[in-house]
């Protein structure tokens, strides 16, 4: 008994490893504030990348990757940073991380390198990364940054994982690089006796807007979200 | 104090030193990986120009030095393998894109023979990289001919920029498949080379041994292959020219 009362005070001061604030910090950023589809940012690369699902996912790890570093650092360093060139100096570390990035990339993956070394580089200039930065990162300790950046990062993955994986099945007929049309018998050899006939227009940017568009509409629908 | 103009400019340069120094450090630590993988690479596209290499399983560097060897011409086919200054020229460092910026006269030429998939005596294919302007980048390729110098056996393109989904298929296999067995002389003789149509499913009367059909959107990445392969076969012809003089004799 007597040892509760004098734990409690101390537990109270510190918050929980996973409190439920922030767990919010990673939750709210996968659906009710997502970085794409509720503040509209990350658009480009989201349309650029998302043809197939594999140079998608290595563009997802690279943004989440890069996120979390920079809110990581621009964080540590908060209490240091001039408030006139506090842009500059966040841009210098999220282009220094890219930069990390696109080096691992070239060295152990080359064909990655060659496809999305880009989109890459133009992280850099992605919203998403610029914007939680200064919205959260200058102003809050660490290992919440961290926390924030991780949401936001994985909110912008599944996003363009989604859109990646309704491009590559009807434009390439394909999930990663494996034909699934031809899987299930749709070819000339198969039940359906015709091959699948690929869906241009998903290959094709205009593509991600109308997947893009439609994953907005349908989770709008359910959560009841209206821009103000 | 965080405000004064010496504060910021002490802030600015400590930055610049730490990103600027771990930067360095990373490209310096990443070279010798880095260097190994365009070698890698470069390798899988002289050998895909005459191989299905997508599919199998091989180790590419073994097989490369099993059934290819290389040389270094210059503008009139004479074999070079030494620069101005005494060292030796190898095909494989030879930057193509480097070679590209100086007048043609002056570039240097790099040869791939192809030995056969077991190695044999004879050369099979010449494999010569190509190289030109695309729509928005340059493009690239290794194209290999038969040992006359005047079929197509294969050709592997590639490109720094084209449009993903119209120009970037010269990348796949599909559109690469088109230019085997095409003839670049004609029947007088005269260099024709292969051309790459307008549009795509052109009608079976308009493509023949010097046509091929084009791919549906990108027609100035089309015409930039077209005026590539024209002007690199014709930089070759004089190689070409030599290999038959000393086969008759």
């Amino acid at each position: 008994m007597s040892t509760e009362t004098v734990e409690k005070p101390i537990k109270k001061e510190s918050e929980a490893l996973l409190s439920k604030r922030r767990k919010s910090l990673v939750s709210d950023p996968l659906n009710d504030d997502n970085p794409i589809t509720i503040q509209v940012l990350g658009i480009c690369s989201a349309l650029a990348v998302t043809t197939q699902m594999k140079p998608t996912m290595v563009m997802s790890i690279a943004v989440i990757f890069v996120i979390v570093f920079s809110n990581l650092s621009i964080s540590a360093m908060r209490k240091l940073i001039p408030g006139r060139v506090r842009i500059i100096v966040q841009l210098a570390v999220i282009a220094t991380l890219v930069t990390l990035v696109n080096e691992v990339l070239k060295a152990y993956a080359f064909d990655m390198y060659k496809e999305l070394s880009v989109f890459v580089g133009l992280i850099i200039t992605n919203c998403i990364i610029m914007g939680r930065l200064e919205a959260f990162a200058s102003g809050n300790k660490p290992y919440d940054s961290i926390l924030d950046g991780l949401g936001s990062g994985l909110g912008y993955a599944w996003v363009i994982l989604a859109v990646a994986f309704f491009r590559e099945l009807f434009g390439s007929g394909a999930i990663f690089g494996y034909k699934v049309f031809e899987a299930i018998g749709f070819s000339s050899e198969g039940w359906v006796g015709f091959d699948y006939q690929a869906n241009g227009i998903m290959v094709t940017p205009v593509g991600a807007f109308f997947v893009l568009g439609l994953i907005i509409w349908v989770q709008r629908n359910k959560t009841g979200y209206v821009e103000n | 104090m965080r405000q004064s103009n010496y504060y910021v400019i002490l802030f600015s340069v400590i930055l610049t030193v730490v990103l600027g120094g771990l930067l360095a450090a990373t490209s310096e630590g990443l070279a010798p990986q880095q260097k190994k993988s365009v070698e890698l690479d470069t390798k899988k596209q002289i050998l895909g120009a005459v191989m299905d290499i997508d599919d199998k399983d091989f180790d590419v560097l073994e097989v490369y030095d099993r059934v290819i060897k290389s040389e270094v011409v210059d503008f009139e086919g004479n074999v070079v393998t030494e620069d101005s200054e005494g060292n030796a020229i190898v095909a494989e460092d030879v930057n193509v894109e480097k070679q590209f910026k100086k007048s043609p006269e002056e570039r240097l030429y790099p040869v791939f023979k192809y030995f056969g998939e077991n190695a044999g005596d004879e050369v099979e294919s010449y494999i010569l990289p190509v190289y030109g302007n695309g729509l928005w980048d340059n493009i690239w390729g290794f194209i290999a001919l038969d040992t006359q110098g005047k079929e197509i056996k294969g050709a592997k393109f590639g490109h720094a920029g084209e449009t993903p989904g119209l120009g970037a298929r010269i990348t796949e296999s599909e559109v690469q498949e088109r230019y085997k067995g095409k003839e670049l002389y004609n029947e007088q003789g005269e260099l024709v080379s292969v051309q790459m149509l307008k549009g795509e499913n052109n009608p079976e009367s308009k493509l023949d041994e010097h046509h091929i059909d084009g791919m549906s959107g990108a027609t100035i990445t089309g015409t930039g292959v077209n005026e590539m392969l024209k002007k690199y076969f014709k930089y070759y012809q004089p190689y070409f020219n030599k290999q038959g003089a000393t086969a008759t004799l």
